[in-house]
């Protein structure tokens, strides 16, 4: 039984620096541009920062993968190209490509670059994912958060490209790679700009009694006094479905697949990904820690592993609307 | 340009099926996809039977094209997807990278709408594998469109979306179950329900979006008819329009007089929604935009 590696998120340099501090076997990150799928303001790497974070990671054992995961538009793929060139220039241990031209791109100019496979690229199958491998030697695939366990391990049992799945974090209710409510309400989505439901497109207003949170002008939820009022992420807010109101995609809850974390281990998944790079550095730190604590304690003991109390408080603390789910893992989820 | 008839997004009985498509038969569109690219558990026509219908177009002089499910997540998919790659008679739509798998190198397939074809080099890479045209991402402009044009290979065909409700996302969960508070597993085939989707409203009642099984789509119908002489400008070889249940013949035949430079019967009161047209001026999808 090989132990799964734990891959987490790296915002900004704090953020990278805990990770390892914490116990990751791999740090991710991007630049400060819309080349990478967290395309945020205050967030991200400059070439200084990239450097001194990745003396940083190597110092500890730890490797760096740099996100390269939108699509470049029309004749745009240049800029993309630049940052694969300076990923391998920098020594980056692996890049996380979404789109196929860059792909191809990186495999014929840095063939000793290594490739992961973005979630964005929504590879939801083994013919897919050895598609990929076929062509570009991928090295490894981050699988869409949309299957059950069961698929999961059908994948893995069908390919040789190691499977690195989602455990922890904010949940995309949608195949990754092939949404974009984002940009049918705002007109920046995750394939095209590396945002979903921008801030800048985000408005408060106070209405009597009630708050309105709406998308370049959509209101996207109303809450009542008291009520706490999340980010307006346009898929998980309240909407009106004849007649009845509810969160008719999904509730503002988080990913948490430590539950499943022996099951993972034995249908041979080869590293879990903590999402977040747009969280705090205290977010990173803390489930970094917890997760590393779960899959040490699971390795020493596979038969007896049990999610200890303080692990599940502190996951509990940081997790997006205080309240898990263990997504599509779970069939009834769907 | 000639006009095409995407596969049907929703889920219909077999009869409305086949009255829906007996009128296509008579109607002047030159290309037809058939096939549920939608959910795997929808059932009214079988392999079998859409191959039967693909037969019967073909002989009434239409292109028929197998379209591929754009989500593949189980065996049993993938097994449905092998027995459409390799159907023989009809070249297929690849609406995901397994389909692919299955068609590079063995025969000519159109690259459809879900596979992120951006940019000139990944629209370079798929010529390379057989494809023979691509459909536009949705959410993709006419600036970038002029940018893929300049840079495809000769012979290469561009499609266009220009008309329906836009499927703008897919999920592993199932939303007309999730709103008939049902498991996915058996969900008893509400979305038979809504011939055009169900509709999702903000809190205010304004239309937002159309629920379609674990398929997201637009509320607003995406709308290319006033950027016709446009789209010939740009060479795009064909234009899709999306099916709906009511008055599908009357649209294409408007797309087809606008086609041939002429005004064309309005479609204000065609349209099952107002229209859309946002993503082709290169802003917010939900947008429109007069003719400039």
């Amino acid at each position: 039984m090989s132990i799964p590696e734990l891959v987490c998120p790296a915002g900004n340099l704090p953020s990278l620096k805990t990770a390892v501090d914490n116990g990751a076997d791999w740090v991710y990150m991007g630049l400060k541009d819309e080349t990478n799928a967290r395309n945020f303001a205050g967030l991200n790497f400059d070439a200084s920062h990239a450097r001194e974070g990745l003396r940083y990671a190597h110092a500890a054992g730890a490797k760096m993968l740099l996100a390269i995961n939108t699509f470049p538009q029309g004749q745009g793929a240049p800029r993309w190209q630049r940052a694969i060139d300076n990923a391998a220039d920098l020594g980056i241990d692996a890049v996380i490509l979404a789109d196929a031209g860059l792909m191809r791109y990186a495999s014929e100019r840095h063939p000793q670059l290594r490739l992961h496979l973005s979630v964005q690229t929504s590879a939801t199958n083994y013919e897919a994912i050895n598609f990929y491998q076929e062509n570009f030697g991928i090295s490894r695939a981050v699988l869409p958060r949309v299957l059950s366990l069961a698929q999961v391990a059908e994948v893995v049992k069908n390919t040789t490209v190691p499977i690195e799945v989602f455990g922890f974090g904010s949940l995309c209710v949608m195949v990754e790679g092939r949404c974009a409510l984002s940009s049918y309400v705002t007109g920046e989505s995750p394939n095209t700009r590396g945002v979903c439901s921008p801030a800048k497109a985000v408005r408060w207003e106070k209405r009597g009694e009630s708050l309105d949170a709406r998308l370049n002008g959509v209101l996207i939820d109303r809450f009542a006094p008291g009520e706490n009022a999340g980010y307006p992420t346009l898929c998980k807010g309240r909407f009106d479905v004849e007649g009845e109101t509810h969160y008719a995609i999904e509730d503002p809850s988080s990913l948490n697949a430590m539950a499943l974390l022996p099951e993972l281990v034995k249908i041979g998944i080869a590293a879990i990904k903590i999402e977040g790079r747009q969280r705090s550095p205290a977010y990173v730190g803390a489930v970094t820690r917890i997760w590393r604590a779960a899959i040490d304690a699971h390795a020493k003991n596979p038969g007896h592993f049990s999610i200890q109390t303080d692990w599940a408080n502190g996951l509990a603390r940081v997790a997006e609307g205080q309240q898990h789910t263990l997504g599509a893992y779970h069939r009834k989820w769907k | 340009m000639k006009i095409s008839l995407g596969p049907v997004l929703y889920y219909w009985t077999r009869e409305a099926l086949m009255e829906f498509y007996s009128g296509i038969a008579e109607s002047g569109v030159d290309i037809v996809y058939l096939g549920e690219v939608v959910c795997s558990r929808r059932h009214n026509l079988r392999l079998d039977d859409w191959l039967g219908l693909a037969r019967d177009l073909a002989a009434g002089g239409k292109q028929v094209v197998l379209s591929s499910q754009a989500l593949i997540e189980s065996e049993s998919d993938l097994k449905s997807l092998r027995r459409i790659a390799a159907n023989g008679d009809f070249s297929v739509e690849a609406n995901e990278m397994g389909a692919v798998r299955l068609l590079a190198g063995r025969a000519p397939f159109v690259a459809g709408p879900h596979l992120n074809i951006y940019n000139n080099e990944t629209l370079a890479w798929f010529a390379k594998l057989g494809a023979t045209r691509f459909v536009l991402p949705l959410e993709l402009s006419r600036d970038t469109l002029r940018e893929l044009q300049a840079a495809r290979p000769a012979g290469f065909e561009t499609e266009v979306f220009a008309y329906g409700r836009m499927p703008l996302a897919f999920s592993a969960r199932c939303f007309t179950a999730r709103h008939h508070n049902l498991p996915k597993d058996d969900c008893q085939f509400r979305c038979l329900d809504d011939a055009d989707g169900l509709a999702l409203k903000t809190r205010e009642k304004a239309p937002f979006l159309t629920l379609n099984g674990i398929q997201t789509q637009s509320a607003l119908v995406y709308d290319l008819s006033d950027s016709i002489a446009e789209l010939r400008d740009l060479e795009v070889d064909i234009l899709r329009l999306s099916p709906q249940s009511h008055d599908m013949p009357s649209i294409i035949e408007s797309f087809r007089e606008r086609c041939a430079g002429r005004p064309g019967a309005p479609l204000d009161s065609l349209r099952v929604a107002p229209p859309c047209n946002g993503y082709w001026h290169g802003v917010p999808g939900m947008e429109y935009r007069t003719a400039n």
